[in-house]
């Protein structure tokens, strides 16, 4: 990847990551907590819709969301031909940096 | 013997077995295997593994009992312990597996200061300390319930030191792998021992098999019963000052940030092969645990229908066998206050003297005792007793192989023994694993008055300390060393001084039981804990001197995932 088709897959992750955890905070804390009085008034199947987001509707979504970003994201991957392989891991590139900086070499 | 403890033991010695085979099958021979199953996880094996690691003997147990007494309070736990999973995979998952150590203090470690480090290492190794004493304490009471092998004379301990040896032989012997593949098994059977109840209740008392469905007709009716006993309606908002709006939302925050911020759970997604792999389990993980805990609170409303229908007005020459054996065991108090010789229900304490209530059960047996309240065999009852003990040993599991990676990986090698050889290093992982679990069996056994307490909190504290500077270390190149620090310390520092002054005094000692600030619950003040972590971080990096350009550029690298082909060579 150049950096422009860096900072597009940075700026797609984080649209994706807005949009996602927008649904979360409004099933959970919208729907199943703030407004749980207004929406327990409508009843389906038995359950009150506050209570139902409160105890099944939230958990179901928060399924659903992470599900979204999976195939969101491994699709963003394959545009970008990334991803399938072992990684490697940057930690050790990390430390060296700080240490280097530091003036402490192992 | 009975013939529910017939039936335990037997699936105790069946379960027991194929853990201890397969720990067998997946020994190893190095660090790599020893601390992250040497990154080869599959991707829905590994969420098995996550969602038997995090579902531990308080979400099998005690979880639907508590839902049941709290109505729609006990929503914080479901909400809770699922919602921090969307944190976890969108937040945390990929960007610490493309970093790929072996603990969360080597991330914290690597990115900030030995210092930060060395603070990490500590929250983490008594956060999982205070955890395990829990669980190693839930298999001593379920064995001491249903099996009853005595070792010095008490079952308890007998349960607590078979325990031990089970986990013993798989987590020194296997390290990660030997616990990834147990905990996959282990997964299977909880939860089948939580469904089949459930499915059965939801069908004798509904007529459809299906629990989350069905259970929205029996809360109508259990909403009227309540009533009728002077209790506010199940599913009514708000009803006690502890879950108010304001409790509500800070609690459910505290969970969720904890549940992203907990070692054990972050530990596992450096076990996979990619970065496509860290995200997918995390999302198995997340299925695999809805499975139960969207089965959970209609079994908390299934148990409390049962409860009321089968106790209350009940004749005290004629209890339900039920009744009885869990009144023989301590775990519910009658009294029969006005003398009817009948068992009254109503809001209060059996042991309260104003209150009309005559019944009081302890809340982690409405699990257990619900196969039995329902009639149905003692195969089924012995099974849940097998799950629950597979749901305890699982998480203890995942908790002592982070104490045995924070003691031997984070301190012996990385601040006294940075020459240590590999065969040294994987000793040193045994000998503290096997150390981590002789002091989680004596905690286990005489659990210091305050891990009950501690367990509840250990969320708050990880919410405060771990999961702002991880994901600030991530998403913002600027946070420097001083930041990190400063934040975790005010986290830390805030939300234990709260707690320690809030809880109640008569939890213990060390507690002062002074009236919560604006009525905030001491289980909600790590998101306020959180926040000020998030807050002085960012503040105290801005006035202090930026990381180092190289710094800022590896930081950069873990965002984007490898090229798919040619630049393998770079790999490790």
């Amino acid at each position: 990847m150049d950096d422009s088709q860096r900072q597009e897959y940075w700026r797609t992750n984080l649209t994706l990551m807005a949009a996602l955890l927008t649904c979360w905070f409004l099933v959970s804390y919208v729907f199943g907590i703030l407004l749980v009085e207004p929406l327990n008034n409508i009843v389906i199947n038995g359950f009150p819709m506050g209570f139902w987001f409160a105890q099944q509707g939230s958990i179901v979504t928060f399924i659903f969301l992470i599900g979204v970003y999976v195939w969101r994201m491994d699709r963003l991957d394959d545009e970008y031909g990334v991803g399938r392989q072992e990684e490697k891991r940057v930690a050790d590139e990390v430390r060296a940096a700080r240490e280097q900086e530091e003036g402490q070499q192992p | 013997m009975s013939d529910i403890q017939v039936w335990t033991l037997i699936w105790v010695i069946v379960t027991f077995s194929l853990y201890l085979f397969i720990a067998w099958r997946s020994r190893v021979a190095d660090t790599e295997g020893f601390y992250v199953a040497g990154h080869g996880v599959p991707a829905v094996a590994n969420g098995a593994a996550v969602a038997a690691d995090w579902m531990s003997a308080a979400s099998f147990i005690s979880m639907a009992g508590l839902i049941a007494f709290q109505g729609y309070g006990g929503s914080v736990y479901l909400m809770g312990w699922t919602g921090g999973y969307v944190l976890l995979a969108l937040l945390l998952a990929p960007y610490l597996r493309k970093f790929g150590k072996y603990t969360v203090p080597d991330f914290v470690g690597d990115r900030y200061s030995e210092t930060a480090r060395a603070v990490a290492a500590i929250a983490a190794i008594f956060v999982s300390l205070t955890y395990v004493a829990g669980q190693m304490r839930g298999v001593g009471i379920v064995f001491s319930r249903y099996v009853g092998i005595e070792i010095f004379g008490d079952a308890v301990i007998g349960g607590v030191l078979i325990g031990m040896a089970v986990v013993f032989f798989y987590a020194v012997l296997g390290g990660m792998k030997g616990i990834t593949w147990t905990q996959v098994a282990q997964y299977s059977v909880l939860i089948i021992a939580y469904l089949i109840p459930a499915i059965a209740i939801a069908y004798t008392l509904s007529g459809n098999p299906i629990p989350q469905l069905s259970f929205g007709g029996i809360a109508r009716d259990l909403n009227e019963l309540q009533r009728e006993l002077g209790f506010s309606g199940y599913t009514t908002p708000f009803t006690d000052p502890s879950r108010n709006m304001l409790n509500m939302l800070l609690i459910t925050g505290s969970l969720m940030i904890g549940t992203a911020g907990l070692p054990h759970v972050i530990v596992r997604f450096y076990t996979t092969k990619t970065v496509r792999d860290a995200r997918a389990s995390a999302f198995w993980a997340l299925l695999f645990i809805g499975i139960l805990y969207t089965t959970a609170p209609a079994v908390g409303v299934f148990a409390k229908t049962n409860f009321i229908q089968d106790v209350n007005g009940a004749s005290l020459n004629s209890l339900p066998q039920w009744v009885v054996d869990w009144q023989d065991a301590g775990l519910i108090t009658i009294e029969d206050k006005n003398g009817d010789g009948q068992v009254q229900f109503a809001p209060g304490e059996a042991s309260d003297p104003d209150s009309a209530n005559e019944i009081t059960p302890d809340l982690d047996i409405m699990v257990l005792a619900t196969p039995q309240i329902a009639g149905l065999p003692a195969i089924v009852v012995g099974l849940v007793a097998a799950g629950g003990l597979a749901a305890a040993l699982s998480t203890a599991s995942g908790l002592l192989l982070v104490i045995a990676s924070s003691v031997a990986h984070d301190f012996y090698y990385k601040r006294f023994r940075r020459d240590a050889t590999e065969a040294q290093q994987l000793r040193a992982g045994r000998i503290a694993m096997a150390c981590a679990i002789v002091v989680a069996g004596w905690f286990g056994i005489n659990p210091p008055a305050f891990v009950g307490q501690v367990v509840a909190f250990a969320f708050g504290l990880a919410a405060a300390s771990f999961f702002p500077i991880i994901v600030l270390g991530i998403f913002w190149k600027r946070a420097n060393a001083k930041g990190a620090v400063a934040g975790m310390a005010t986290g830390l520092i805030f939300t234990g001084a709260y707690i320690l002054a809030t809880v109640p005094d008569e939890a213990g000692a060390i507690f002062f039981g002074l009236d919560p600030f604006l009525g905030i619950s001491p289980e909600g003040i790590g998101t306020i804990g959180a926040i000020l972590n998030f807050t002085v971080t960012i503040v105290v990096s801005r006035m202090t001197a930026p990381p180092p350009q190289k710094m800022m550029d590896v930081i950069e690298e873990v965002r984007y995932p490898d090229p798919g082909s040619a630049t393998t060579t770079q790999a490790h």
